[in-house]
């Protein structure tokens, strides 16, 4: 298929259409890339902060190091072979990668005997914890984008993790089924200094913003949902907001005909946030009765999406799951990459990390093998860092979006040396 | 490489060999008719005395996609009863209702399974499904991608579009997620659910389209017929699990207007409302019209007790039926105004009146239904029980005491409602061959698999005879998957990969991409291009690759 072969020479200057940004979950492929003779990208088409960013980066490596001093390539897969072959119970962590270099880590992981978790492990756990707990009834961003007439937003302000969400799924101009966008509703719940100018209709119509501290939402989403249930509550305030106004907001919801409950895990950043997430389950649940609304869990950046889908359909679990028997076996809490590092548990950890240079592995005592991004901004020297090609500029992918329900092609966009994720780890496993 | 079978009772419905002393050679995957002059054996398996028949396909299986993989999520309890431990050949992973890719593949292959197919393959999550099925050892497999309810095909239904346009359609859709077949799921349903209606019987009109399921299933299997797609429109019914769905599954069968349909499930549509419990055995009148109905088949979808997860395209019944969810949890979702899905875990109680008599109407339809060719061995896998427990039902089909025995451990109300033991019928190695391989293979158009004449694809099974029936099909003494052998008594001793078989029937590619472009553009989430799966993606990693079966091409064409 003439999307994917990359027949066209990487090398010369050109203009890329339809590229698939795997900056964020969103996934947007409706971007236009320019690429210069020297390989430089810039995107000239649908821009957003983190998608310019991500593009705009050239190498400034492709040599790995051993021990912060300039290696080769086959001595640099010599060396952590040797090193992860020497660990009880190594951990593979980070894991900020597509479906292929997945598939790769699995391999690796179940060769070495290794437990993986991923960077975003903490905030994906609140999610998976309730999907394995009650289940939910959520959405994706087509139907948002086609349907949606209430849009509750919990906790955050969506844009400063998905850029381009409200421009893409909420004040699009035409919707498949005649609806006019701009008589659209949001509402914002919790959070404080939340940027709430994207949820201005294009008629200038302001959001509701019914703003408190992100760790008081447990009490205020039990307040609408008991609102929600018909029972009876005393209080007339809670967390500084009007009893009143979430009962506003219950009969919003319940008139509404497609409501929407967006939220993202990592914004609710407060222990025991998982129960919170529950009580938005149990609030759409119950809108369910009469009319219909669905959650919509934002997340998928650094790949964490598609790192727990192909976890789960290689092992059986998401990740925090280790091959330290010799059967897959789950720990949610056990096997989080802090818990593991802080109670000595692991000996040795690989950290990948191929789309962001700012994401980088907790500090650590034991030896630790850093692959990815090839500008990671590293604040102490791994003992040994393989750069590796970044998917979606210097080598094609596949990722799956925020929702879950698409995976979409990733492309080479410039030719490179940098080795992928997965011909690294390959090597390393079959020296294991 | 010449492999010599030697002496094995042979069972190869495809050409009507029921049970006959035969000596099969396989030269390079495939099988030949004998050795070239001079040509020495490379290797002969001594086969007097055992059973021998294709590589089962499975032609009803949710093995790949995201409520498959929704599936394998949320149930860490389920897994953990069922871990598979690494071993010389094979790789860790999980089993029972949702396993593990790699367990699937490793499970099918022990049993004697060398294929199959996704039954509700949703096209906008196509690349997933293939990048599950390609990590899934051994068998081959494919998909019927999953339409009727996504919202370009309703609008052109509404706008009463000449069929060729919706022939192109449905041609694109099997192009771009690499299908071999198309399903419709609850037709125009799962829309309807999306704008809050609770039901959608056959003649009932969908809110928003106006059209009825019944114009979705005529246009629908008109037009897979007129593509010349050898699987017929595979209907997963309105109205699944409610009571009186019978009436419903009855007049879905007339609907079609005679273009050829497949039935799935079809126990999960054969309730009557008789009784104190308004709930009853629709069976009999179903295996009648199946009889009656040449341009229908049906695939049983038997329940079996204990625990599963039942994994549906269908949200709307699927939500219906998550008050029932054990352990009490379910993901109900709707899909890019293309699709849904939901997930609800499940217990088959052999004393709860419903279950039993489930499982007895199953049964019943099995055995009441007249023409192997047209009725197939399925559970639904996992809805209404794990694929692992194909040998117990084929057990149940086979040994009448057996059934029987069952039977009377049942709740007695349940026994009350049922017909079950006093059918007599018995299902013959010859019948079960039809079902689980040559019939299989034709329904699904697999020209070159299950069946053992010159030219097939060497998946060739050999069992021990033995009368116990759940033995010898749990275990079998060699499986061989292309030619090579992958399983020896009953365990892996070789993993291969397998193929993901499509269909690419003709159509005016430029003339549907104008419109679908458009349409992508203005109202989707997605470029059009990634909507599509290519070749390459399936056999990137070297764990699959397509193989384009024959497709007779357009039948005939509106004016």
């Amino acid at each position: 298929m003439e999307h994917l072969s990359q027949a066209i020479d990487l090398s010369s200057p050109g203009t890329i259409e339809a590229v698939t940004c795997p900056a964020c979950g969103l996934l947007c492929d409706d971007l236009s890339v320019e690429r210069r003779a020297d390989g430089a990208l810039k995107v000239i088409k649908n821009p957003c902060a983190k998608g310019v960013k991500f593009f705009q980066y050239t190498p400034k490596t492709t040599q790995p190091r051993i021990a912060g001093k300039p290696s080769d390539l086959q001595a640099a897969i010599a060396k952590a072979t040797e090193i992860l072959g020497g660990a009880k119970h190594p951990l593979l962590s980070g894991l900020g990668t597509d479906i292929q270099g997945m598939r790769a880590v699995m391999n690796l992981a179940e060769k070495s005997g290794a437990t993986i978790d991923h960077m975003n492990g903490k905030s994906s756990m609140r999610n998976l914890l309730v999907m394995q707990n009650s289940g939910w009834q959520i959405t994706t961003l087509t139907e948002v984008k086609n349907r949606v007439d209430l849009l509750l937003v919990v906790g955050t302000d969506i844009v400063s993790y998905f850029s381009r969400f409200f421009e893409r799924n909420i004040w699009n101009p035409e919707t498949m089924f005649g609806q006019d966008t701009s008589s659209r509703e949001v509402v914002y719940l919790g959070g404080r200094d939340l940027d709430t100018s994207h949820g201005v209709s294009p008629k200038g119509v302001q959001p509701t913003v019914l703003p408190c501290d992100v760790a008081q939402l447990p009490e205020v989403l039990g307040v609408l949902r008991a609102i929600l249930l018909g029972k009876k509550v005393i209080a007339t305030e809670v967390a500084g907001i009007q009893v009143s106004d979430l009962a506003k907001l219950a009969e919003r919801l319940q008139a509404a005909k497609y409501s929407v409950v967006a939220w993202t895990a990592s914004a609710l950043d407060f222990p025991h946030a998982e129960l919170a997430i529950q009580n938005i389950v149990g609030i759409v649940d119950k809108l369910n009765a009469t009319t219909r609304s669905s959650g919509l869990p934002l997340s998928g950046s650094e790949g964490d999406v598609g790192a727990y889908n192909t976890s789960s359909w290689i092992s059986g679990y998401p990740f925090r799951m280790s091959y330290r028997n010799d059967y897959p076996d789950y720990e949610p809490h056990h096997y989080a990459t802090d818990r593991l590092l802080a109670e000595g548990q692991v000996d040795a950890m690989v950290w990948i990390s191929s789309f962001n240079p700012a994401r980088l592995p907790p500090s650590s005592k034991i030896p630790n093998i850093v692959i990815g991004h090839p500008n990671l901004e590293l604040e102490s020297e791994p003992d040994i860092f393989i750069p590796v090609a970044v998917p979606g500029i210097e080598t094609k992918g596949i990722q799956f979006r925020s929702d879950s329900s698409v995976a979409l092609p990733l492309k080479q966009l410039r030719a490179t040396d940098l080795p992928t994720l997965g011909d690294v780890l390959s090597a390393i496993e079959a020296g294991l | 490489m010449l492999i010599k079978l030697t002496g094995g009772t042979v069972y190869d419905p495809a050409h009507q060999i029921d049970g006959k002393v035969m000596d099969i050679y396989v030269r390079d995957g495939r099988i030949v008719e004998r050795p070239r002059d001079g040509e020495p054996v490379s290797q002969e398996y001594d086969l007097r005395g055992k059973v021998v028949m294709a590589g089962a396909i499975d032609m009803h299986t949710h093995i790949g996609g995201g409520k498959v993989n929704i599936a394998r999520t949320m149930l860490p309890e389920d897994h953990r009863i069922d871990p598979t431990v690494h071993t010389e050949f094979c790789r860790s992973g999980c089993g029972h209702a949702a396993p593990s890719t790699l367990t699937t593949g490793y499970r099918y292959a022990e049993m004697g399974y060398t294929a199959g197919f996704e039954p509700a393959l949703l096209p906008v999550n196509a690349r997933q499904s293939h990048l599950e099925m390609c990590d899934t050892p051994i068998i081959d497999k494919g998909g019927y991608a999953m339409i009727g309810s996504d919202d370009f095909f309703l609008r052109m239904l509404a706008a009463k579009q000449d069929q060729n346009a919706i022939n192109d359609y449905v041609a694109w859709i099997m192009h771009a997620s690499q299908a071999i077949g198309i399903k419709v799921v609850n037709p125009g349903g799962i829309s309807a659910f999306k704008f809050n209606q609770r039901a959608l019987d056959l003649d009932e009109q969908h809110a928003h389209y106006q059209i009825s399921p019944r114009e979705v299933l005529k246009a629908l299997s008109r037009a897979v017929h007129e593509l010349g797609v050898p699987h017929p429109l595979h209907v997963h019914g309105n109205n699944l699990g409610v009571p009186g769905n019978v009436e419903t599954t009855l007049k879905t069968m007339g609907a079609v207007e005679g273009f050829p349909v497949h039935l799935t499930h079809i126990q999960f549509h054969s309730y009557g409302t008789e009784g104190d419990r308004k709930f009853s055995s629709g069976a009999a009148a179903i295996a009648e019209a199946l009889n009656k109905h040449k341009n229908v088949s049906a695939d049983v979808g038997q329940i079996l007790f204990g625990q599963t997860v039942t994994a549906s395209g269908d949200n709307m019944r699927q939500f219906a039926n998550a008050s029932h969810a054990s352990p009490k949890k379910s993901v109900i979702m709707d899909i890019e105004c293309d699709a849904g899905c939901g997930v609800v875990p499940f217990k088959y109680k052999d004393q709860n009146f419903v279950n039993a008599l489930q499982w007895a109407i199953g049964l019943e339809i099995f055995l009441l239904t007249e023409d192997p060719w047209r009725i197939f061995l399925t559970t639904d896998h996992p809805n209404g029980a794990p694929f692992t427990s194909y040998p117990h039902l084929i057990k149940l089909l086979m040994d009448k005491s057996f059934r029987n025995d069952m039977f009377t451990k049942l709740n007695l109300d349940a026994q009350a409602m049922s017909t079950l033991n006093s059918i007599e019928r018995e299902y013959s190695l010859y019948e079960i061959a039809i079902m689980t391989r040559a019939g299989a293979a034709r329904l699904v158009g697999l020209h070159d698999r299950g069946h053992l004449g010159v030219g097939a694809g060497a998946d060739i099974t050999v069992y021990t005879d033995n009368p116990d029936r759940e033995a010898m099909f749990a275990k079998p003494d060699y499986v061989f998957k292309d030619g090579e052998l992958v399983v020896r008594n009953g365990e892996v001793v070789k993993v291969t990969w397998g193929s993901t078989h499509t269909v690419k029937p003709e159509f005016d590619r430029a003339g549907i991409e104008k419109d679908l472009k458009k349409y992508f553009d203005t109202y989707h989430t997605m470029n059009m291009e990634h909507f599509k799966v290519s070749a390459d993606e399936i056999s990137e990693g070297g764990h699959s690759r397509v193989i384009v079966q024959e497709c007779k091409g357009r039948r005939e064409k509106t004016a």
